[in-house]
């Protein structure tokens, strides 16, 4: 297929996406684009096909049936709900893993998720949202074009979540990557995302691009009037 | 006893109000020098049953005959000696045997082909006593050195295997996703997740190797040999020495509690990162 001639820099390109698992489409033709640098949460009830077709950018779909056209850019990045630290790696060693000569780029972003002086530390002995921070520094050390994100502060309480969005707002502004979020979290995606898309049985259903005036705050009408629209896409009426 | 040492749920009595507190599941806190605490009292019990007679020395020797033959023993060199044959027989066959394992359990634990062709074998050299396999090892390799050490190697070899296996094939699916998003390399893999993630099985699977070394070591000097703690054993036996015979248990039994505490230390070390009952 020849790629249109706007979308020739999108960091993702999805056409027709399909995935089943056991003949029930989980996936049923998904098309999605995401611009570098664009900002994407992605919304949908449990079982909608979120978490697969984030697995599908990612590559961690080996072995699942189905069809569809997929471009994503060379460096991918992934934080998961759980921060998969290796217990047994220091946290400088878990954030430069797999790199070689990194240590000071690995240094330097401890240091910008707030972790400076923590580098000999075992993961073990921090606290949830000090893991999850260490799983953004080491996801951003790879300086990603794309960064996938499958519900990565929905292990976390409430305070600790509200500043891991400062924080990812933060490190995006910086650092620029095209953005994957997935979450179930209605406020979580209108607070941090530039488009939200709502994925129902495998299909996108919505999609609303959130052009509130920062700091987005709930109490705000247009937020209120988003979030309402959106909770009606997923099925909740109030 | 007391009250508060009672198993169960105590009742204290703090300013007036009932406190309950609740059972503690865990085992507690280390008690200083606990692991030594069962040998002194065997030793105990040993000394007061020779003071009184109520162990016949013909059958066993006192504790203090003992300390004096491994005196003259030591005195004359013999002890040494054959402590350095019998240590070196024994270090020979655990590296051969520990490299071995790890190996054999890398290729099953990784590749499918590598367990469907080496995982049946070596259960089934599991269910095969090392002593079984004497006779057929003496045929192939004569009595010399190399006998010995294989024997030790194939009592070695087993424990390290299964457990580094089992270590490695419990290792989360979780991370070696997170491998493959990094893009780790095979060898990388291998090196900070396979391995890593396999130790507390192979320091699991050491504990049993190093003791059987020694006990393999009984077995291969006991028959054929001219030198080491067996073959000390053996010729006291032929005289009747019982304090020798001691000397000699007490020896291997020291021995193989000393590797075992080495090896516990290079676990404690090794493992620092995990949170367990243990600490």
């Amino acid at each position: 297929m020849a790629p249109h001639a706007g979308l020739l820099t999108a960091a993702v390109q999805v056409r027709g996406l399909t995935r089943k698992y056991d003949e029930r489409a989980v996936l049923d033709g998904v098309d999605l684009d995401i611009a570098p640098g664009e900002f994407v949460a992605l919304l949908g009830k449990s079982g909608s096909g979120k978490s697969t077709l984030l697995r599908a950018l990612a590559g961690l779909d080996a072995g699942v049936a189905g069809s569809g056209e997929l471009v994503v850019p060379a460096n991918v990045s992934v934080v998961f709900q759980d921060s998969r630290l290796l217990p047994w790696a220091r946290v400088l060693e878990n954030v430069v893993l797999g790199l070689t000569g990194a240590d000071e780029r690995g240094r330097k972003s401890l240091e910008e998720v707030g972790l400076a002086g923590r580098e000999k530390a075992w993961p073990n002995e921090l606290s949830g949202g000090e893991q999850q921070r260490v799983a953004l520094a080491r996801s951003l050390v790879r300086e990603p074009e794309l960064l996938l994100a499958d519900e990565p502060f929905g292990a976390l309480d409430a305070l600790t979540r509200l500043k891991m969005h400062v924080l990812l707002r933060k490190l995006c502004a910086a650092h620029q990557p095209a953005v994957l979020l997935v979450t179930h979290d209605v406020d979580e995606a209108i607070v941090l995302a530039d488009r939200v898309i709502v994925l129902d049985e495998g299909r996108i259903v919505a999609e609303e691009h959130v052009e509130l005036a920062a700091p987005r705050s709930p109490a705000d009408p247009g937020f209120a009037k988003m979030r309402s629209t959106l909770l009606e896409a997923l099925g909740v009426s109030l | 006893m007391s009250a508060t040492t009672l198993p169960g749920i105590r009742r204290e009595q703090v300013a007036g109000t009932p406190v309950v507190r609740r059972r503690r599941l865990g085992p507690g806190k280390p008690i200083k020098f606990g692991t030594a605490l069962g040998p002194v009292l065997l030793l105990v019990i040993w000394s007061i049953g020779s003071a009184t007679g109520w162990i016949d020395q013909r059958v066993l020797s006192a504790p203090w005959t003992v300390v004096t033959t491994a005196g003259e023993l030591i005195a004359d060199g013999r002890l040494q000696s054959n402590l350095w044959t019998s240590t070196q027989r024994a270090l020979l066959g655990l590296a051969f045997g520990i490299v071995l394992g790890v190996v054999l359990a890398l290729l099953s634990g990784l590749s499918r082909i590598g367990e469907a062709v080496l995982d049946g074998p070596i259960q089934i050299k599991r269910a095969i006593p090392s002593l079984a396999l004497l006779p057929l090892l003496i045929l192939w390799l004569g009595i010399g050195e190399s006998m010995k050490v294989i024997t030790i190697l194939l009592g070695v070899f087993v424990p390290i295997y299964i457990h580094t296996h089992n270590g490695l094939r419990t290792i989360d699916a979780r991370y070696v996703e997170l491998a493959q998003t990094v893009g780790l390399s095979r060898w990388d893999f291998i090196r900070r997740v396979v391995l890593p993630g396999a130790l507390p099985g192979f320091l699991l699977g050491l504990r049993f190797a190093v003791t059987g070394a020694w006990l393999s070591l009984v077995v291969v000097e006991q028959i054929n040999a001219t030198s080491g703690i067996g073959y000390m054993m053996e010729l006291a036996r032929t005289y009747g020495q019982t304090d020798i015979i001691i000397v000699g248990l007490v020896l291997y039994g020291v021995l193989g509690l000393l590797s075992d505490g080495f090896v516990r230390l290079i676990q404690r070390r090794a493992l620092s990162w995990r949170r367990t009952l243990d600490s």
